[in-house]
């Protein structure tokens, strides 16, 4: 009894350390690092091994995180693709020269030119829409208008919105200085913060919470947020609003991906970029997080298309990286906490 | 020996690599963003941050201190189950207590909109609890076991036993804990103080969780939102100068003291409490409890067996429970031998240099998770890359990358992060040796390794296992270095934590949560049960 126990304790110890040393490299795989966790890939590399017989190894950690750790590893990392659940930061890895242009007929014809990189090193996988979301018992649809409109002083008091840390609202300003120049966009912003209900909240699902309890009447989110709460519970007095229909469209941002400059499974790496842009792994991609798929030969979800179809901003995507630290001074500057 | 004597100058350099790292950016212009923190929001920040310390350290003092002095001197109903009960919030991580005090209290949470439909009113009056006080409460409740440990530790070793001698030197029992018991007990005290600081200004999760914006915050902000390198490496090295100046005055207030350990055959008996003072005592103890531990834990689990049919799949979860358990033991266990050497370094070969060596190895635990991680990986990684290719040029051996991408890479990054948390309670318990004690063991014709086992062993043994008790439970809850350095497929609890809590999914978080909260109990059994006799 004793001496079996020591043994296993032996064997768990020998394990243990066995990992200790480097292991050794295999035939065909890909390694991805993503900041979009495991849930909603682990689905679709699933898929594509099946298809491929290559095998995906991937690791998860914060955007910050993963592009410090490429930029630390060089030309020994064993990343060939990043994923990021956000635009700002793979544009941040492209100018680190973190990743490198791929040409490929395939993503070019499956993913819409605004929502890749104009220097082909990053392609958008999903879109994730951000819009207005109100409380019907408060509100009237034709209440509401544009994001730029939620600084008017009628919605004093009633307006919710997310902390300004968050890459998604670094997104949105910045999309809205390159429309509308800084000067503009900062006299929105502050009119924003004068409406504030409550301080900014640390999520987008607080956010909605908040408007649902009814201390404020509608607030700024990404829209599978509010699908993932109305699965939970349909009777919330919570309607969706497609803002900016007739000017610049509705934000959107990407969940997205790009072939690591020092990879060293390039190939296999598009192939995987290009399978995710697919038919096949497109809704998956999607689905799993309640998102849009990118590739608009693709419908959504049948829970998420019922929320409407909406124009989206047709601006290219990589404004949002580019002014993104123009758009986190500017709200420091307006008082967005 | 000289290798004795080098290991708190390596233990050192080994801290001061991820610093230089951090560092080593300060000199690049960064001036705008400097600018423009000056015109906005560093004053807020400033103040923000020094509230929240203070608060921190002064509340888990006075929480700590009076939760190990009633355990440890007085006799309660529950008393025995209480004294390890109270650490149990230890295995709480901090931001899961803050998502569930929001969860609870804020306007949409049960509290407040029972309230509003019983009173009828929008219920203005009720106090914003994302403000800085609900910070304090969140935090202080999260983090007083770091005091209440230490502190016990130290009244266990002597304090019954001084206050019989402060009585018979004519005071009273409240004069006796004041003037002879406190100043004691202050180096463990003091290192429970230095580790809630330092736990206070690292951290990020909970603060977010608040949207309460601090140095730290100001530090992620700088160099994950503005991509600016140069100004987080500055503010980062902003809060290592403070820390360092901390840590520094405390060891000059600690140099002038000695403290020495009564027999501890001798403890006394304990003062048994009776009538309402019993009652009170117990009623206040149990509330603690409450708040920081059963409330969290009990809503946890609610949102858990909602969760529990999409996620629960026993083998992943014997899988994360393995890996989070095998490299919490293994970095305590690495952690402490270190540490302990390192003390005995201090001992054998005492000198200034020594003694500033040893506060830089402790100054990991201070600095923010990712940017140590961080800083921590840039300096191993290309250690790394410089061996292999100098294997490769000159002996012609491919050995590839021989730490990325091991456990071995973890190992080193959780002992630069907390050599602190290790140290003070080891040390404070190297503090009860006096000089005496080894002379009077050398009379007894003990030395060396003899004296150090059969003399030394038992003395330091309260300290070596609260230090790894500590340990093992904050590694099993670190998040950033575990993120940035498991190997593939190396998922732990907090790993899975992380995965919920990042997309918003906090009631998925439950289950890790709750499974990361089981497993922490086990090394604070086996604490109790070294130390509870």
């Amino acid at each position: 009894m004793l001496k079996s126990n020591v043994s296993r304790l032996y064997l768990a110890v020998f394990f243990l350390f066995s990992s200790l040393i480097a292991p050794l490299a295999h035939a065909e795989e890909v390694v991805v690092y993503s900041a979009r966790i495991e849930q909603l890939i682990k689905p679709m590399f699933d898929a594509f091994t099946k298809e491929t017989g290559i095998k995906v190894k991937y690791t998860t950690d914060n955007e910050g995180a993963l592009l410090a750790r490429l930029e630390a590893e060089g030309k020994n990392t064993p990343a060939d693709l990043l994923i990021t659940s956000d635009v700002g930061n793979l544009w941040a890895a492209a100018r680190a020269g973190l990743l490198k242009p791929v040409q490929s007929n395939a993503l070019e014809a499956n993913i819409p030119a605004h929502l890749r990189d104009p220097q082909q090193e990053w392609f958008g996988l999903s879109i994730r829409a951000r819009t207005l979301i109100y409380n019907t018992k408060k509100v009237k649809p034709s209440e509401l208008s544009t994001y730029e409109d939620l600084a008017d002083p009628k919605w004093n008091k009633r307006l919710c919105l997310r902390t300004s840390k968050k890459v998604y609202n670094q997104s949105l300003v910045a999309m809205m200085i390159a429309e509308h120049g800084e000067a503009e966009t900062e006299k929105i912003v502050k009119g924003w913060v004068a409406n504030l209900a409550t301080d900014p909240l640390s999520d987008d699902t607080r956010a909605l919470e908040f408007v649902a309890a009814g201390k404020c009447d509608v607030t700024v989110v990404n829209t599978y947020y509010y699908g993932r709460l109305m699965k939970k519970d349909p009777n919330l007095p919570l309607a969706i609003f497609w803002p900016n229909q007739n000017d610049g469209g509705v934000h959107v941002n990407i969940s997205g991906a790009g072939v690591t400059r020092h990879g060293r499974n390039t190939q296999a790496a598009i192939k995987l970029l290009e399978f995710l842009s697919s038919d096949k792994a497109q809704n998956l991609f999607a689905d799993v997080n309640m998102e849009y798929p990118v590739n608009p030969k693709i419908a959504a979800d049948p829970f998420v298309a019922a929320w409407g179809s909406f124009k989206q901003n047709p601006m290219n995507l990589v404004k949002a990286g580019e002014l993104q630290t123009t758009a986190v001074k500017l709200m420091d500057r307006a008082g967005y906490q | 020996m000289a290798i004795w004597r080098s290991v708190p100058f390596i233990a050192a350099a080994l801290v001061l690599a991820p610093v230089g790292v951090i560092v080593s950016a300060f000199f690049a212009p960064a001036s705008d963003v400097w600018q423009h923190l000056l015109e906005t929001t560093l004053p807020q920040l400033l103040i923000n941050t020094f509230w929240l310390a203070l608060g921190v350290v002064s509340g888990t003092a006075l929480l700590g201190i009076s939760l190990a002095w009633l355990t440890a001197v007085y006799d309660f109903t529950g008393r025995r189950f209480f004294s390890w009960a109270l650490l149990l919030p230890m295995a709480m991580p901090a931001y899961v207590t803050a998502f569930v005090a929001l969860g609870l209290f804020d306007f949409t949470g049960p509290v407040q909109t029972v309230l509003r439909a019983w009173l009828d009113s929008d219920l203005s009056w009720f106090p914003d609890i994302r403000g800085r006080a609900g910070v304090i409460v969140v935090m202080t409740l999260a983090f007083y076991p770091y005091v209440y440990l230490l502190a016990r530790n130290a009244f266990l070793s002597q304090g019954k036993r001084s206050l019989e001698v402060a009585q018979s030197l004519g005071f009273n029992r409240k004069q006796g804990f004041f003037k002879v018991v406190l100043p004691m007990s202050r180096p463990w005290i003091a290192g429970g103080m230095m580790l809630v600081l330092m736990e206070t200004l690292a951290d990020f999760g909970t603060v977010a969780v608040f949207n309460y914006n601090t140095f730290t915050t100001a530090i992620y902000k700088a160099w994950f939102s503005m991509f600016s390198l140069p100004a987080a490496s500055q503010l980062a090295s902003l809060l290592i100068l403070i820390i360092f100046v901390v840590i520094v005055l405390e060891q000059q207030f600690r140099l002038r003291m000695r403290y020495a350990e009564s027999k501890r055959t001798e403890r006394a008996q304990r003062i048994r409490l009776t009538g309402w003072s019993n009652w009170l005592v117990a009623g206040f103890v149990l509330s603690v409890l409450f708040l920081a531990f059963l409330l969290p834990v009990l809503q946890l689990c609610q949102w858990a067996m909602r969760s529990f049919t999409q996620d629960y799949d026993v083998a992943r979860y014997l899988e994360f429970l393995w890996h989070s358990l095998s490299l919490s033991g293994l970095a305590a266990l690495l952690i402490c031998l270190v540490v302990i050497a390192m003390v005995y370094a201090a001992r054998r070969y005492p000198s200034a240099a020594t003694r500033y060596a040893i506060r830089i190895a402790t100054i990991g635990y201070a600095l923010p998770g990712t940017v140590l991680a961080i800083g921590v990986y840039v300096p191993l990684v290309w250690l790394d890359g410089r061996f292999s290719e100098w294997m490769m040029n000159w002996l012609q051996i491919e050995t590839g990358q021989l730490i990325q991408g091991t456990l071995m890479i973890m190992l080193i990054a959780y002992l630069i992060r907390f050599m602190a948390v290790s140290h003070y309670p080891i040390d404070g318990a190297m503090q009860r040796i006096t000089p005496n004690i080894d002379e009077a063991a050398m009379s007894f014709g003990l030395h060396g390794w003899a004296m150090i086992r059969k003399v030394h062993i038992p003395i330091l043994k309260p300290g070596i296992f609260t230090a790894a008790t500590l340990v093992f439970v904050d590694v099993m809850k670190e998040m950033p270095i575990t993120l940035m350095t498991r190997p593939f497929g190396w998922d732990t609890l907090a790993v899975r934590i992380y995965e919920m809590t990042s997309e918003g999914q906090w009631e998925q978080a439950a289950l890790p949560a709750v499974t990361l909260v089981l497993a922490g109990l086990i090394p604070i059994f086996l604490f109790m049960r070294q130390t509870e006799k």
